[in-house]
């Protein structure tokens, strides 16, 4: 029991410290590996409290897939042009009203949410919830999420193929000019149109590209 | 506190029982990867250290420890020095959920396939920090690509795990095997394997695929700033990555540590030597491959994995559910 405390609060420690360091590093891309570290010491809590298959997607989804978006576009960024913009102080002046808005806005809703859970009587209490404890999480998860809520599941399946098209369809652009290779007309091509022969007279010579 | 002690040093043996063998077989690996492509160009290979030369790998092992570590002045130090580092732990670490027989494995955990899944998708980071910290241009180029390879390739390795596991009803390793006690999975799901094949090859950057390394173009991609002991890190982790890869592919497909026909020579053979048989089968596949393909376009790789790839193995999971829909067969009723 008390090596199980003392990883959680190794971990939970991790967590805190590098979210703090998301927010203070000055280097963005450390700030996205600060982000990782977060993520990975989150997934371990998952795991820590019996919430295996959640764990994993956590780090399959949000470090294996999100987080390499992240990274990609974070490094494309000029770093040090930003700084210049962003970091000095009588520029930085004018984000703080927006800023304290919206730290405003998360601070009244965490309120909410921890005050909520606190007076409701009615919330549904976890440590009596009848669980059959032959099921493994990833199977207990699976009757639920394919039964009772089976129509949101797909309601948010839809959500994120809507959200992946819209992606699509805002950064495609088909550019002229460019020279791309086109596999059907490569194969559909006969040796009439590629190939031809030509008696070269001598010291004449021929244009090829007539 | 004692018990506690010896729980911990229980567990480190078990540890060290299993990766100090993974380290040899990677070592030896690397010199059977070069023999197989001398053969196929007719060449001899590495054949002076040792019989066969089979110590060769050791004496460059020997070398690059004894190079000195430069580490350049314009790189971001600690992310540098970082990402060897976690190369090689994460080709290490994967390997406590392989099973090597009914109940030789380390941690026989729930969902070892997730877990296998997630650390090989974390294995990216080790070529983006690396490419990145070098803080020069061949090796950023790199990382880059690379980074958009192993995202594309990992979607469609995921989808293939799919099919299998809709076949088993469960994401644990060991009831992986056991669920192909009567027909390997190779058998019913074969264009399956064929992808997963040529997916892992692109995942571990082999070639036809190694557009990472590319020393013909990025002289030798993120890798080109590393000397001495932090390459041969990244080179270590990368074979032990092949080779966990195998061992994936013979567990998904060809019936993991399960002798071909249950009957009397082949079922007294001990099942551990089944798995290693079979992760050698696949690995000297991915050696000839790399002898016998010429190098993609980096298009034609992005291609081939959205578009071919990605359509072909959704459309098996599709066919597969319904199959066993159909029939009645799906697991866990």
């Amino acid at each position: 029991m008390i090596a199980h405390a003392v990883v959680f609060y190794i971990f939970s420690f991790i967590a805190i410290v590098s979210a703090i360091m998301v927010t203070t590093s000055r280097n963005t891309v450390h700030s996205v590996f600060f982000l990782i570290l977060d993520f990975i010491s989150i997934s371990c809590l998952f795991i820590m409290i019996g919430a295996e298959f959640l764990g994993m997607i956590m780090l399959i989804v949000y470090v294996g897939a999100v987080a390499v978006l992240f990274l990609f576009v974070v490094m494309m960024l000029n770093v040090a042009q930003q700084k210049n913009e962003w970091f000095v102080a009588s520029d930085s002046s004018s984000h703080i009203p927006i800023g304290l808005l919206v730290s405003l806005v998360i601070f009244s809703e965490l309120l909410i949410v921890v005050g909520g859970w606190k007076y409701k009587a009615e919330l549904q209490d976890s440590i009596n919830i009848n669980l059959n404890l032959n099921l493994t999480n990833t199977q207990s998860l699976g009757n639920v999420i394919y039964t009772d809520y089976v129509h949101l599941f797909q309601l948010s399946g839809m959500v994120l193929l809507v959200a992946m098209i819209g992606a699509i369809v805002l950064t495609f652009r088909k550019r002229s000019g460019l020279k791309t290779q086109s596999y059907l007309r490569q194969i559909s091509r006969e040796r009439n149109e590629g190939v031809e022969l030509i008696d070269v007279e001598t010291k004449k010579g021929v244009k090829i590209d007539a | 506190m004692p018990e506690y002690a010896s729980i911990l040093f229980s567990e480190v043996l078990k540890i060290l029982m299993l990766l100090v063998p993974v380290l040899v077989s990677v070592a030896m690996i690397v010199w059977l990867d070069r023999r197989v492509w001398a053969f196929v160009q007719k060449r001899r290979g590495p054949n002076v250290v040792g019989p066969f030369g089979l110590l060769q790998s050791l004496a460059d092992a020997l070398k690059y420890i004894f190079k000195e570590i430069i580490i350049p002045a314009s790189s971001n130090k600690v992310i540098f020095i970082l990402a060897p580092i976690i190369t090689m732990t994460l080709a290490l670490i994967s390997w406590a959920v392989i099973p090597f027989s009914e109940d030789f494995v380390l941690a026989d955990i729930n969902v070892g396939i997730l877990y296998l899944f997630a650390v090989s998708s974390l294995g990216v980071y080790g070529i983006i920090m690396g490419g990145w910290a070098s803080n020069s241009k061949y090796p950023f180029l790199g990382a880059i690509r690379s980074a958009a390879q192993m995202v594309s390739y990992e979607v469609s390795i995921g989808i293939i795990i799919i099919n299998v596991l809709l076949c088993v009803g469960s994401l644990n390793l060991s009831d992986i095997v056991k669920a192909q006690e009567n027909v390997w999975y190779i058998i019913p799901l074969f264009p399956m394997f064929v992808i997963f094949f040529i997916s892992a090859l692109a995942e571990t950057n082999r070639p036809p695929f190694d557009l990472p390394e590319a020393e013909a173009e990025l002289v030798a991609g993120y890798q080109t700033e590393y000397s001495g002991m932090m390459y041969a890190m990244f080179w270590l982790g990368e074979y032990a990555n092949i080779l966990l890869m195998c061992a994936l592919g013979s567990i998904l497909f060809l019936g993991g540590w399960l002798s071909p026909i249950n009957i009397f020579p082949f079922n007294v053979i001990p099942s551990p030597i089944w798995l290693i048989l079979k992760i050698l089968l696949l690995f000297i596949l991915f050696a000839l491959v790399k002898a016998i393909v010429p190098r993609y376009r980096y298009d034609q790789l992005m291609r081939l994995g959205w578009k071919v790839f990605l359509p072909l193995s959704l459309t098996w999971v599709v066919l597969t559910a319904g199959y066993l829909m159909y029939f009645d067969l799906l697991p866990g009723n």
